[in-house]
């Protein structure tokens, strides 16, 4: 507790001093912490190679911890001892650091590049603030890839969500995440709810019964995941006919694997990854990495990114700049989950909402999956 | 020999009594072999017994609510809970809603009480950004009154009476104390600022919202009180305080500093202090009992609910009941997790006896042999094994491909024997198969093969001699094995969590998830001490009907 204070005095200091932050004396190392595999891989050539580039003497180590960064930052807090300098976590857990103090609140104007026009930075990346904590780098989708190869003869590739819950068309298992998110707007949007009423609905007992009645009509044929990786091995093992996972992970199975898997972008669920720093650094690594952080969020950097992995920059400076695969020379726009033709019908799932009904819903859920 | 006579105390070589040196000599050697066990034992308290200690202790743990909001509980303690509480509880609510969202603690209270009632996490949220607010219509029109309520100065002499006056320790020490159960932090030295005793007579609560104040400025902001200007509580607490008639009447004979202006500002008409509105405008669920309910329910620093939550069950203001049934789940869990984890235990016992005796009655050449293939794949990695299961067994996989190819089965109706049950069983018996075989091996080891003969060669049957000889002399090593893979398998969480799908899920997967994901720790510890508990209760249970010094781990 006594590192939040001086934190809160140092962060005020830093900030006010704003430009001249870069004269005072910087951490020589950083620990980043993110998910590992192919988005990490992104991060490292994208940001941190050139940025260890520029400032040589520094090292950057990473984290693989993303997945439990929340339980894990807390329990750093508590014994005081905060050894990470930069998390990337996703947009509600990033809500929940915030809410629980664990993440340092920043100005986003103040602390990170503005867009090359000028804009400022908290124009530039809008509405995908969504919490005070929070940098966002990318959009990723939660969305559906089905096997070409295992559609029935003589109908078309699913292209609906409601697709998925159709099992006369679409005969064959699929795989869900195991969690009541997006799922249950899902089932009620395919129940004739529209979608706007959604939260509305789901904010009732019945509307949670109703959810999980439609979820009950494909039950027995769902195989539930719990890591992103699951479902596109699912898939190339012809394990499940179609299934849910994070556009990327669809993408390198398909673009980098020659899976005959196919996409099905119709009510993809919108969601953010981003980064935070955790509360309670001291003043040199603050420095570091607040320095970094300008660097990494810059419109540049973003559209780099995206030549790595298919997802898109948060920021809307650098949609125009976004290129071609790294690798396989292949046009990265039409991949991205915020391309227009793939985002003609999206889910945007309500942080907010969910915050406050997870605990509730998760319950239901985990019960009715456990009947 | 030589003197005889000399009845003294036996001396040691130096002089000193034999007995006293040697309780010398005793004690260095104790000393000694204390350091050789020092390490493991500080290993043992600081990596087990603290931890599970802790573990208990959270479990039960709830002192957040009155730490965050120690006014409101105080007001709440005799609340009927039939309709929504008065003022009095509004501004209470206010004045401790206002410094908790200062020290930025009161979005951990709502995610606390989110657990019990869903929706609290995005009141206390949306509140503590309207709460500044709510304060500035009293601070501009204070300051219209009289443009010296801008001055932090003016405002640091009125509080503190002026020089010489005499000041009131007390309030500022109880606002310390309350800053320091806030933040879970101690605090000393001097602020800077004690209110003085005159002026915390006639204006109670504005003396309390600027000891408060000052006392955060001081320790969290570490800055001079005197040159800060007093948040918007505090002139919400002039307001409120100007209400009081009888401040008006005491502040006429007062002649501290400031008393001019505030003699203005009682004159003037101030725009009424009137919390519940402002409350419930910031967000209408604050005029729906069922959040005061839970904030007074959850006031005590210790409870039951995680305990109760952890038996489907719930804290309701008729008492305690049942969950509702669509919320049951940790019941089914517990039962299945026994259940299980005996389906397990009996599975390695049916598979595991036969090797350990085959592996006990082999030579040893051969034994040894075997033995290396029992202990393979307990060198290897747990993840790998139970990721092979699942190349095994799911439905395009090389059990269902060979049944397939046999004619057994056909394409269409592939066997399901993952993400189930089934699928849980059959990973963790095989992982947990040479805790089984080990002791029963050492203890199969020991039993003379003479004694099966001797058997027979009095006419018993095989069967007959294996039954009444040499199955009661292996028993302590099945004891052994059967605690050991039981005591394993219910903690167990991987495998489960990977081939269980839904229906082949432990309880400690739900542990897991209140850790990492829902991050509710009380209810995980609370699950956690159950689980504890119920080992217990079957190594006593065993204890009684086997006998524990019937265990052999070994020879």
């Amino acid at each position: 507790m006594k590192l939040t204070k001086t934190l809160l005095a140092t962060t005020a200091l830093t900030v006010a001093a704003g430009a001249s932050a870069t004269a005072q004396e910087m951490a020589d190392s950083m620990t980043l912490v993110s998910w590992g595999g192919a988005y990490q891989e992104s991060q490292q050539k994208a940001y941190v190679e050139p940025y260890l580039a520029n400032n040589p003497g520094v090292s950057a180590t990473w984290d693989e911890s993303s997945a439990e960064a929340v339980a894990k930052l807390r329990a750093m807090n508590e014994a005081g001892n905060v050894t990470w300098d930069l998390v990337d976590v996703v947009a509600s857990d990033a809500m929940r650091l915030c809410d629980e103090g664990l993440a340092m609140e920043l100005d986003h104007d103040e602390v990170l590049a503005a867009a090359p026009d000028g804009t400022d930075a908290s124009d530039d990346f809008g509405d995908l603030i969504v919490s005070d904590c929070f940098v966002p780098q990318i959009v990723y989708s939660t969305t559906f890839g089905y096997r070409t190869d295992m559609v029935p003869e003589g109908t078309e590739p699913p292209s609906s969500i409601c697709d998925v819950f159709d099992l006369e068309t679409y005969p064959g298992k699929r795989s869900l995440q195991k969690r009541p998110i997006d799922n249950m707007e899902w089932a009620l949007y395919c129940d004739g709810v529209a979608k706007d009423e959604i939260y509305d609905v789901l904010g009732t007992d019945e509307g949670v019964d109703r959810a999980l009645a439609k979820l009950d009509t494909i039950k027995d044929q769902v195989v539930w995941w719990s890591a992103g990786a699951e479902t596109p091995q699912l898939l190339a093992d012809g394990e499940v006919f179609l299934g849910s996972t994070y556009n990327g992970r669809l993408f390198s199975a398909i673009a980098e694997q020659d899976q005959p898997i196919g996409m099905m972008w119709d009510m993809q669920s919108f969601d953010l990854d981003g980064w935070i720093v955790p509360a309670g650094l001291p003043e040199d690594r603050l420095a570091r990495v607040m320095d970094f952080l300008k660097f990494a969020t810059d419109t540049q950097r973003l559209a780099d990114q995206a030549a790595y992995i298919s997802y898109g920059p948060a920021r809307e400076s650098s949609a125009p700049l976004v290129g071609k695969h790294a690798e396989l020379g292949i046009e990265m726009a039409p991949h991205m989950p915020t391309d227009p033709a793939n985002a003609t019908n999206v889910h945007i799932y309500d942080y907010e909402w969910w915050a406050d009904n997870r605990d509730d819903l998760d319950a239901k859920f985990q019960a009715w999956l456990a009947q | 020999m030589s003197d005889t006579s000399d009845t003294g105390p036996v001396l040691a070589a130096d002089g000193t009594p034999l007995k006293r040196s040697l309780r010398r000599a005793l004690r260095a050697q104790k000393m000694r072999a204390l350091a050789l066990i020092a390490p493991l034992l500080i290993f043992v308290l600081v990596a087990f017994i603290a931890p599970i200690a802790d573990m208990l202790f959270r479990s039960v743990e709830n002192q957040i609510v009155g730490n965050t909001l120690p006014m409101t509980v105080e007001e709440l303690r005799d609340w009927d809970g039939e309709e929504l509480p008065e003022e009095t509880t509004f501004r209470a609510l206010y004045f401790d809603l206002f410094l908790a969202s200062e020290a930025k603690e009161h979005t951990k209270l709502g995610s606390r009480l989110n657990y019990e009632e869903s929706g609290v996490s995005s009141l206390f949220r949306t509140t503590g950004r309207d709460v500044d607010d709510m304060g500035e219509v009293f601070q501009d029109a204070l300051e219209e009154i009289s443009p010296e309520f801008e001055e932090a100065q003016v405002w640091y002499d009125m509080m503190s009476g002026g020089e010489g006056a005499d000041s009131n320790e007390r309030l500022l020490s109880n606002q310390i104390g309350r800053l320091e159960q806030l933040e879970s932090d101690i605090y000393s030295g001097d602020v800077g600022f004690v209110p003085g005793a005159a002026i915390s007579d006639i204006l109670p609560n504005t003396a309390r919202a600027y000891s408060a104040f000052a006392a955060f400025v001081h320790f969290i902001d570490e800055d001079v009180v005197a040159e800060e200007d007093p948040w918007e509580a505090v002139y919400a607490a002039l307001a409120l305080d100007l209400e009081d008639p009888g401040t008006v009447t005491a502040l006429a004979t007062y002649d501290g500093p400031g008393a001019d202006i505030l003699r203005q500002a009682a004159a003037a008409e101030l725009p009424p202090v009137d919390m519940q509105t402002a409350f419930i405008e910031s967000n209408e669920d604050w005029s729906r009992v069922e959040y005061w309910e839970v904030i007074q329910t959850y006031s005590p620093p210790y409870t039951t609910g995680y305990f109760l939550n952890a038996v489907d069950m719930e804290k309701t203001t008729e008492g305690i009941a049942l969950r509702d049934e669509d919320e049951r789940i940790y019941g089914i869990l517990f039962k299945r997790t026994m259940f299980m984890s005996m389906m397990i235990t009996f599975s390695c016992i049916a598979l595991g006896y036969p090797i350990a005796w085959i592996l006990a009655n082999l030579p040893a050449r051969t034994a040894n042999l075997l033995m290396i293939l029992v202990l393979l794949p307990f060198w290897t990695s747990l993840l790998v094994r139970t990721s092979a299961w699942k190349v095994m067994l799911q439905q395009q996989g090389v059990i269902n491909d060979v049944l397939v190819w046999l004619g057994l089965v056909a394409d269409e109706s592939r066997l399901v024997m993952i993400n189930n049950q089934f699928g849980t069983i059959v990973a963790m018996t095989h992982i947990l198969l040479p805790f089984m075989i080990l002791p029963m091996y050492s203890v199969m080891q020991t039993i003379p093969p003479s004694y099966l003969r001797a058997a027979k060669s009095l006419g018993a049957t095989p069967f007959t001699a294996f039954r009444r000889v040499y199955f009661p002399q292996s028993v302590p090593g099945i004891g052994a094995g059967s605690i050991l893979v039981f005591i394993l398998a219910i903690g167990y969480y991987i495998t489960p969590e990977i081939v269980g799908g839904t229906t082949g899920t432990f309880i400690s997967n739900r542990i897991a998830y209140h850790i990492s994901t829902s991050l509710n720790w009380g209810l995980a510890a609370a699950l956690g001490s159950i689980l504890l508990a119920v080992v217990l209760i079957l190594y006593w249970a065993y204890d009684k009907i086997v006998g524990i010094d019937n265990v052999k781990l070994g020879g």
